[in-house]
């Protein structure tokens, strides 16, 4: 009996949370028709979505199964590549790769084959590299991917390969997410898709990283974070265990990559820094490690904060003051150092700690202040008697 | 020495630690349904005998044989699991951010037909409930089912304990290694221990090789008793033999009341 209620109250808390998602993309492509198209807000949501894919994408490996990865920008730009190499349209291959001849590729795929060819090729270099380093036991993973992305980032430039990669030219003119929107004859938009997009293709990523991270696998997965000895005297097989979170993870930074090019509409291998990484692992940080939500609402602060509400702070005025001897070019990412190390020692472990924002805890924290009052009126009633 | 229905047996195993020998040409046999307890000092080498076992140290010479097959070197402590020997940690080792019921349900994840796609597309529910159906039944058995959605390392000590010798007995297996299971139980939950480990041995038609300090459940339950002291074993045999063995009483038995006293403060793997 006790059973059946709680699986339809289960069940009930399910259809809260999908709602709850449901209204977030309404509420975004509402916005994205009445609001104009320069206002900051697209940025944010834009470059937000993408970052919260990629920073889910490394909560799954840091935060969910342990393992230390610093690899993140190496395989968003093998993401990048991947995507726009296939997605130039043959008409633009003689101006993008004019260096090259027009490059040595002379055909396109759809641009959601694109996105899994990105994810797929990130993919199979993270099984290349776990392959040795994955059976090591102590944390060699970190150097390993670190320096995997470095080595990366210069190889993508070298010249010998640039009828593929355009050397160290930018690669252009591959569809962007205004492709999307939908014009009339006249070339004037009739309904603009280029925010929801990447909502809905980041969106569906991380439903399937949650999905994952609540199977049996990603049981595993947290029993080889919480304790590698017991999770591997209860039949668990480390190495085959990692090797798939690895995997998983960086397809998923590969597709965050090929977004991210969509969004950037160039790509270009140098902008894929080992800083770009440590932005990742902050936004993971701050946002919890262990929690997925918290990865989410991490990237869309961080973004709306470096890209946004701190700007200012660049250039001259912030909050009304007008200041242009302190605030001037730099001075935001002084004050960005100083908010996270404020976060960093006040919230020790990130906005969210490792626990999940769902209709389960509010309807959890709302019965809390609901008991509390039941509890004062019943002792009130008490007294009364 | 060994019967045929032998389930797990060693054969001179010395286990060597740089120069700390902490097993020295150690022989013994597990038989089927059997109760046998591994007992001795501190720094024995008891622990070190169930990691060579399960596969966490490579022995440095000597043989582990499981069901009459000798197990290769180099074989990882999963594989081994696999074949049916589970183990408790002296240390205990629950996964403590987890759920009671993840818990068990990590130990079942080994035996759970799905792979990888399956799991995270949730289609193959039929097998899912299974697991979780049986997974409960362990708890219930363990008096542990109404805490399956706490956080595990919120229960209690001896509660945890419980909690390890349910997730061993969720591998299924043949043979069960419990390291000093009574350790941090108050007197109450000792005395049930007893009981219990024989109820779960007929329920789960287990054998039972287990490491204990407290002489009183180890001469209840144990069919045979084997005796070890820095590395070496010094006697083996039923409990009345070991308990007048004048080498057993020298070396061991002997200054029991003080360790007795002091045991529930050992943390020592
Ligand atoms: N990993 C290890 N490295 C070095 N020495 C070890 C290791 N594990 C155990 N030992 C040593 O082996 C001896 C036996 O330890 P152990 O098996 O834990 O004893 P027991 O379980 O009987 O109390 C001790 O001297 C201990 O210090
Ligand atoms: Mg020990």
């Amino acid at each position: 009996m006790n059973n059946i209620k709680h699986r339809r109250q289960k069940r009930i808390l399910t259809i809260v949370n999908a709602a709850l998602v449901l209204a977030i993309f309404v509420a975004v492509f509402i916005a994205e028709q009445v609001l104009p198209q320069t206002s900051m807000l697209f940025v944010v949501l834009k470059k937000g979505s993408i970052y919260a894919l990629i920073a889910v994408s490394m909560n799954l490996l840091n935060g969910f199964t342990g393992l230390f990865s610093l690899g993140q920008a190496g395989f968003m730009l093998i993401g990048a590549y991947v995507y726009g190499i296939f997605t130039i349209p043959e008409e633009f291959r003689q101006s993008v790769y004019q260096y090259f001849d027009g490059g040595l590729i002379h055909f396109t795929v759809p641009i959601v084959i694109a996105l899994v060819m990105a994810g797929a090729a990130a993919a199979i270099f993270a099984a290349l590299i776990g392959l040795p380093v994955l059976r090591l036991k102590s944390d060699y993973l970190a150097i390993a991917t670190l320096g995997f992305a470095e080595i990366l980032r210069a190889l993508f430039q070298w010249k010998i390969i640039g009828p593929v990669t355009n050397g160290s030219n930018l690669l252009r003119k591959f569809p962007n997410f205004n492709d999307f929107n939908i014009k009339n004859a006249d070339g004037q938009v009739v309904l603009y898709l280029s925010t929801l997009v990447p909502f809905i293709v980041a969106g569906v990523c991380i439903l399937l990283i949650v999905l994952l991270i609540r199977s049996s696998y990603g049981r595993a997965f947290r029993a080889i974070r919480d304790d590698e000895i017991a999770a591997e005297a209860m039949g668990v097989n480390l190495f085959k265990h990692k090797q798939l979170a690895f995997v998983i993870s960086s397809f998923f930074a590969g597709v965050g990559g090929a977004l991210l090019a969509m969004y950037q509409m160039a790509i270009q291998a140098n902008a894929f820094t080992s800083a770009m990484t440590y932005e990742i692992l902050l936004i993971v940080v701050i946002g919890g490690l262990g929690s997925v939500t918290g990865s989410c609402f991490g990237s869309f602060l961080f973004i709306a904060a470096s890209e946004w509400w701190l700007r200012g702070l660049d250039s001259g005025a912030f909050l009304g003051i007008n200041a242009p001897g302190v605030f001037r070019a730099g001075f935001r990412k002084v004050v960005f150092a100083v908010i996270i190390m404020a976060v960093v020692l006040f919230y020790r472990k990130g906005i969210m700690g490792d626990s999940e924002f769902s209709a389960k805890r509010i309807a959890e924290r709302f019965r809390r202040i609901f008991m509390k009052r039941k509890s004062k009126i019943e002792a009130v009633d008490s007294i009364d008697n | 020495m060994a019967n045929k229905n032998t389930v797990l047996a060693i054969d001179n195993l010395t286990m060597k630690f740089g120069g700390v020998t902490a097993i020295d040409d150690l022989s013994l046999h597990v038989d089927e349904g059997e109760i046998v307890a591994l007992i001795g000092p501190n720094g024995a080498g008891k622990t070190t005998a169930f990691n060579v076992i399960t596969g966490v140290y490579e022995a440095t010479s000597g043989l582990v044989s499981f069901d009459g097959s000798p197990i290769q070197k180099g074989v990882t402590p999963d594989k081994i699991t696999k074949l049916g020997i589970a183990r408790t940690f002296q240390n205990i080792r629950i996964f403590g951010s987890m759920t009671v019921l993840e818990n068990i349900l990590v130990a079942k994840h080994m035996r759970t037909k799905q792979n990888v796609f399956t799991a995270t597309f949730r289609l193959s529910r039929a097998e899912e409930r299974r697991v979780r159906r049986e997974a409960e039944e362990l708890l219930d058995d363990q008096g542990l089912l109404q805490m399956k959605d706490e956080t595990a390392s919120s229960l209690p000590y001896g509660l945890q304990r419980h909690l390890e010798i349910a997730r061993a007995l969720a591998t299924d297996p043949k043979v069960i290694l419990l390291d000093e299971p009574a350790a941090g139980m108050n007197p109450q939950e000792t005395l049930e221990l007893a009981a219990f480990v024989k109820r779960i041995r007929e329920k789960h038609g287990l054998t039972v090789f287990i490491i204990e300090h407290h002489m009183d459940l180890v001469m209840q339950i144990s069919d045979r008793i084997y005796v070890l002291d820095f590395g070496k074993l010094i006697a083996n045999g039923t409990p009345k033999q070991i308990q007048t063995n004048k080498k057993v009483i020298d070396a061991y038995l002997g200054s029991i009341e003080e360790d007795e006293l002091e045991e529930t403060a050992d943390v020592k793997s």
